[in-house]
């Protein structure tokens, strides 16, 4: 009896067996996997959702085709931790075989998860503005490419202008973290060689809400306060700071004024001018049609987060399409995409040789006015000068910028702080 | 001492089902069982301090920040403990996990209750402190990056030999604290916890006895941290910063304080929840609280109080347990 029932089961078993074989083949396409690192709970999970949105929102406008190849987004939180980031791109590395994985919220967090990237997996950095993953140590990972931006690429420029307005002695307060100490230190760098001085370096721990140790002891002789806050001290920073009856004009670097913050933001920051890649308040009619497709998706405007995110899923895409939907392997990837230019939301982007995007930078200025059809008056980053096609060593001869040090809290010295 | 003896076997063999099972499981999973087996050790040695001697201390994180600093500077500036002088390193560890133990328990073995609790706290935060600003050595914020594992005839670069160097220094470690809990030397450390006064009256030099309990927590919190360096593949501030001590100590509770295997049980539920659930839903986060709080409202000794709960579950089920608790009402 057993004999006989097992005799009839082998036939149907090697049916189910072709019908698996017929159906995988059927769907035929190529499948991608993309894993994607994003902080989605603790202090940044706000940020960590504009990421996720941003690419999201590309993958659901072209349903997850990419050329054919059907692409598996797989999420996972990185908790704002190196450690954790690097133990969840381990498993998507070795358990889910990702061919890249992309994000990555904070500067330390990009130079932990450099090492893990391989020529099976390489790593797609949309956020993580670590200056020496693609300046000094571009050498050490071949596996990595950056979409994003190096912390100090905007700062470059935005030296620049500030001497052309006319500032002379500028006070700066940082997050005390790499991240600020990049943005600050290439703000310095540029300020100073065109004849500015920094006179004041001040560094609260990042994270803090209370400004009153440092704010009072902020130099008057000041023509401008330089600022770089991250995360919710964003929003804590210029309240306080128009609360002590602040009268200067107000730097601050990108993150200082993003949109995953503007909207919450009160008056007190009207006139503070920024600069970053993106601005949501860029006044082209791809942005002003990406910005309301997203805020009807997600109920909110989009910020350089969406964007970088939503630009590098568009990116891999462009890729996809060259190689008929076929992924060409890890480093032809970075290969053929850091030979292809775009035409982004953010404006024209390519690459340099390090795998750093060039792009314009925008000085931005906080306004509160009406845009693309919204009927309140809201603050809005508007550009008030583009720097076209910045590289991440702006001004700089390259080959000098490299020989110094990497911007820290001592880099560049100050010299004109008493 | 029928008990113990069968306690010991379930030890035992839970550590043996894990060096059997866990290489077969997903390259993932081993990587998870090899980081709470590393990190158990850092919760165990602040069980000797919470759980023995009745000092809740906030600063334990320190201990395994300066054995993975160690670790780390010593592997990326002087290329130092890559082969078979892994095995110094390990003792380096250690040592500057005693030593930095030693030098904080002048200052901190003295207070008792909260004011230790808040002593090792602000020590604990000098060390993260330093971690964070010292760049030219730590590199600061971003931390450093091992680029790899030791190789010595086997290849720990292989993440199940690996898995099975951290479970031979866990369950070593297991072993010798439990031997030192089960010494005259842990009896006296009960009993100053139980009652410090008595334990002064009855002649012994309690400061000392809890001094050097203090020191060989260090010590094993060093061990941790070299293992938790080439675990994790990236020694950063983090490491040292006070959530890491309050895991620890919340990991120690979770299990059960004072019973050694506990803090490993609450190691492998956190880790487990905040590693592998979060792969999983989105929501983790929610029942890791649920469980501290469920933990904390039903288990006041821990997971490892669950049979004992469940032994008075049943004796009350019979009914001259009921007569018993009829009397007080």
């Amino acid at each position: 009896m057993s004999h006989c029932t097992a005799k009839r089961s082998w036939p149907s078993l090697g049916c189910a067996l072709a019908l698996l074989i017929c159906s995988h083949a059927s769907v035929g396409a190529e499948e991608l996997r993309i894993g994607f690192l994003a902080p989605t709970t603790g202090i940044f999970a706000q940020v960590g959702k504009d990421m996720v949105d941003g690419f999201q929102m590309y993958l659901d406008e072209v349903k997850n085709d990419f050329a054919g190849a059907q692409v598996k987004f797989i999420v996972e939180d990185e908790q704002g931790k190196p450690d954790t980031a690097v133990t969840k791109a381990r498993k998507l590395v070795l358990q889910d075989k990702v061919q890249t994985f992309v994000g990555g919220l904070l500067a330390s967090t990009g130079y932990a998860l450099a090492p893990v990237s391989t020529s099976e997996s390489i790593y797609i950095i949309p956020v993580a503005a670590s200056d020496d993953l693609t300046q000094r140590d571009a050498g050490k990972f071949p596996y990595l490419i950056r979409t994003g931006w190096t912390s100090s690429q905007p700062s470059h420029p935005f030296g620049q202008w500030a001497c052309d307005q006319g500032y002379k002695k500028i006070a700066a307060v940082g997050a005390d973290y790499a991240f600020g100490y990049e943005v600050i230190g290439g703000f310095q760098k540029a300020f100073e060689s065109c004849g500015g001085r920094i006179i004041q370096k001040l560094w609260p721990p990042l994270g803090t809400k209370d400004f009153g140790p440092y704010i009072p002891n902020l130099k008057q002789d000041a023509d401008a306060v330089l600022t770089l806050m991250a995360g919710p001290m964003s929003l804590q920073f210029p309240k306080q700071l128009a609360a002590a009856g602040n009268k200067k004009p107000v730097l601050g670097g990108g993150t200082s004024y993003d949109e995953f913050v503007l909207p919450a933001m009160g008056d007190e920051v009207l006139g503070h001018v920024s600069a970053l890649q993106y601005s949501a308040a860029l006044d082209t009619p791809r942005n002003a049609e990406f910005v309301k497709k997203y805020r009807a998706k997600y109920g909110k405007v989009p910020s350089y987060y969406s964007e970088t995110n939503y630009t590098t899923a568009l990116m891999i895409h462009e890729v996809l399409k060259r190689n008929n939907g076929k992924w060409p392997g890890g480093p032809e990837f970075i290969k053929q995409l850091s030979a292809m230019k775009f035409d982004t939301l953010r404006g024209p982007v390519s690459f340099d040789d390090l795998r750093n995007p060039v792009q314009n930078i925008y000085i931005k200025k906080i306004e509160k006015k009406k845009m693309f059809g919204y009927d309140k008056d809201e603050l809005w980053n508007t550009v008030i000068k583009t720097y076209p096609n910045v590289s991440q060593f702006g001004q700089f001869n390259k080959a000098e910028f490299l020989q110094q040090p990497v911007y820290s809290r001592d880099f560049p010295p100050c010299k004109f702080c008493e | 001492m029928q008990s113990q003896w069968a306690k010991i076997l379930a030890v035992v063999a839970a550590v043996l089902a894990l060096a059997v099972v866990v290489p077969f499981t997903s390259s993932f999973v081993i990587l998870l069982v090899t980081r709470a087996l590393a990190f158990s050790i850092l919760v165990m040695s602040l069980d000797i301090l919470l759980g023995f001697t009745g000092l809740a201390s906030l600063g334990q994180a320190a201990y395994l920040g300066i054995g993975a600093y160690v670790t780390a500077v010593l592997a990326t500036k002087y290329q130092f403990g890559l082969g078979y002088d892994f095995w110094l390193v390990v003792l380096f560890g250690i040592l500057a996990g005693a030593v930095l133990a030693a030098f904080f328990g002048l200052f901190a073995v003295r207070a008792t209750g909260v004011y230790f609790l808040m002593i090792t706290l602000a020590l604990g935060q000098c060390v993260w402190g330093l971690a964070y600003r010292w760049n030219s050595l730590t590199g600061g914020d971003n931390g450093i990056n091992l680029s790899a594992r030791p190789k010595f005839g086997i290849d720990l670069s292989h993440d199940v030999t690996f898995f099975y160097l951290v479970l031979g220094f866990f369950a070593l470690s297991l072993l010798a604290m439990y031997v030192m809990v089960r010494s005259p030397f842990g009896a006296s450390l009960l009993g100053i916890r139980e009652r410090e006064l008595r334990m002064r009256i009855l002649g012994y030099n309690t400061w000392l006895h809890k001094y050097i309990a203090f020191v060989i927590a260090g010590a094993f919190g060093g061990l941790a941290g070299v293992l938790w360096a080439h675990t994790a593949g990236i020694v950063s501030p983090e490491n040292v910063v006070l959530t890491t001590s309050v895991d620890a100590l919340l990991m120690a509770v979770l299990g059960g304080a004072g019973t050694l295997v506990g803090g490993v049980i609450g190691c492998f539920i956190v880790f487990g929840m905040r590693e592998y659930l979060s792969t999983l839903v989105p929501w983790w986060q929610y029942v890791l609280g649920a469980v501290y709080v469920l933990t904390i409202l039903y288990l006041p000794m821990g997971m490892m109080g669950i049979p004992e709960r469940i032994r008075q579950g049943r004796a009350s089920g019979r009914p001259n347990a009921k007569k018993l608790a009829v009397v007080p009402s």
